[in-house]
């Protein structure tokens, strides 16, 4: 099992986790890195936590909730589990 | 008061012996259980193992639901209630509002207690609180735990803009979400009301119950004896969780868009023995059951004579024998001259607060079908029933014949009572 944490690996986890967060009219293979959760993809900014939540029982990782305020983009998101799984 | 007439165009069902209303209706029809056993209880030292769980195996919730729901929901309670009331609104021939809002019809979804749900692929919320890990309970335990979260979620997918309520009133939860959308719908300040209720199932709602020993407690190595109303062994209800709703509607409306119509709802009445007397929090006060019933053949200016089949509340308790004993007094009517009696609960369990709209659903089902339904297990008549009533009165198999009015009761804890009757549409 390849477990380096790359960042095409993370992004590909990441979109697994949010998947069941987005609106039907969000097609997940055109989700790009720069993509803002809330505001691109549309996701309801009160399951922001829930995907905090699975992204630390993904990775294993403590996000504390300061550092969700910066989570914005999903590639915000990569960087911040590339941070903290480092 | 009543100025308008109230017809029933869409219903939704999710029950332990079938998800969807043509699942429901050949269950009813066949006289399918849904109770099985669950090994779980046994380890948990729960004396009754036998209960009706919806099978939502047997169905693609991704088929049925958006994708959030489909993966996230983890209340039981909540799915059923979500899965029954598209599907009623979607039966009725309308559809979800996806921009707009439609200010014209609401919703009451009821619900038992959704705290003490089960819940999907997660651990049971407070054990978290408990650990002192509260911060992993997510965005959705409290939307999930609140009693309105059914109604909630529900209205989620469907964009109404009327009023909006969950009712929770034990037992009778179900056909009162229904009388109270009938009323409503009475004051001409909205054209449709889906209405219903909504019960999870598992331990924690199911251990409460075994401990206050009135669950069944003879049947676990014959799951499908367990629950049978009216019979002389019966040895306490058989729990079960499920959810039905219906599309209340003005017949104004209905007409106006070519709606299929399943019945009429002639009237109703709720009401409660006070906890006086005989009624206490657990047992019902015949006196207030009587006067239930007689208001609700009031209100829908009906005779006791018209009345063809009677859908009991009946759950496979001492309670059934007082019960009929009240129908008997109610209606001045006995031996033969006693109208049918079946019992629902005979084959998917006592649903608690989802017990009332399902079983409103399998009356609307046997109107608009010309059907009775068998109550199951009743080879051997209690006999404080057989001495009032003719024995020929409780349909031991499915009867093809036409039906006119129905009336459906449900009692419940806290000395309520709620009684409506329905018709054939003509």
């Amino acid at each position: 099992m390849d477990m380096t944490i790359t960042q095409e690996n993370v992004k590909n986890d990441l979109i697994e986790i949010i998947k069941s967060y987005l609106s039907e009219e969000i097609v997940v293979s055109e989700i790009s890195e720069d993509n803002h959760l809330i505001n691109d993809l549309k996701i309801n900014s009160a399951h922001i936590v829930d995907i905090v939540l699975d992204i630390e029982d993904k990775f294993g990782i403590l996000i504390d909730d300061d550092a969700i305020g910066e989570m914005n983009t999903v590639q915000d998101s990569i960087d911040m589990v590339l941070k903290k799984a480092a | 008061m009543k100025n308008k007439r109230i017809v029933i165009t869409g219903v939704g069902v999710v029950a332990s012996n079938g998800i969807g209303k043509d699942a429901f209706m050949q269950a009813l029809k066949q006289g399918k259980s849904g109770i099985k056993r669950w090994d779980e209880f046994e380890k948990l030292n729960i004396k009754c193992q036998i209960g009706g769980v919806p099978d939502l195996d047997s169905i693609e919730l991704n088929e049925y639901l958006p994708r959030i729901f489909a993966d996230k929901l983890t209340n039981k309670g909540i799915i059923y209630g979500c899965l029954a009331g598209l599907e009623a609104w979607k039966d009725a021939g309308l559809k979800p509002n996806r921009e707009q809002v439609d200010y014209s019809s609401g919703i009451i979804m009821g619900a038992g207690d959704l705290t003490s749900d089960s819940w999907l692929s997660r651990e049971f919320p407070t054990y978290l609180i408990d650990r002192g890990e509260s911060r992993k309970l997510g965005s959705r335990t409290i939307s999930e735990c609140m009693n309105s979260g059914a109604v909630a979620y529900l209205n989620n997918l469907l964009g109404l803009g009327n009023r909006v309520q969950a009712n929770s009133s034990a037992c009778i939860t179900g056909s009162e979400a229904v009388l109270m959308g009938y009323e409503y719908l009475q004051t001409g300040r909205v054209e449709k009301m889906l209405c219903g209720s909504t019960e999870g199932d598992g331990r924690y709602i199911w251990g409460g119950f075994d401990a206050m020993r009135v669950l069944c407690n003879d049947s676990n190595d014959n799951p499908a004896y367990g629950s049978r109303p009216m019979s002389s062994t019966s040895s306490g209800f058989v729990p079960s969780g499920g959810s039905g709703a219906l599309v209340l509607e003005t017949l104004e409306s209905a007409r106006n868009r070519g709606a299929k119509i399943y019945a009429e709802i002639l009237g109703g009445h709720t009401n409660s023995g006070g906890q006086r007397g005989v009624g206490t929090m657990t047992a019902n006060d015949p006196e207030a059951v009587v006067r239930c019933i007689k208001s609700a053949m009031e209100s829908a200016e009906i005779k006791p004579e018209e009345i063809d089949l009677i859908s009991g509340h009946l759950t496979s308790t001492k309670g059934d024998p007082i019960e009929v004993e009240n129908w008997v007094k109610a209606l001045e009517r006995e031996g033969d001259d006693f109208p049918m009696i079946n019992a629902p609960k005979s084959m998917i369990g006592h649903s608690i607060a989802g017990a009332g709209s399902i079983e409103l659903i399998a009356c609307a089902l046997q109107i608009k079908n010309n059907f009775i339904h068998p109550s199951l297990n009743t080879d051997k008549i209690h006999p404080n029933i057989s001495s009032k009533i003719f024995g020929g009165c409780i349909p031991q198999r499915c009867h093809e014949q036409k039906i006119n009015t129905v009336v459906k009761a449900n009692f419940g804890f806290g000395d309520l009572n709620c009684v409506i009757v329905l018709k054939k549409f003509t």
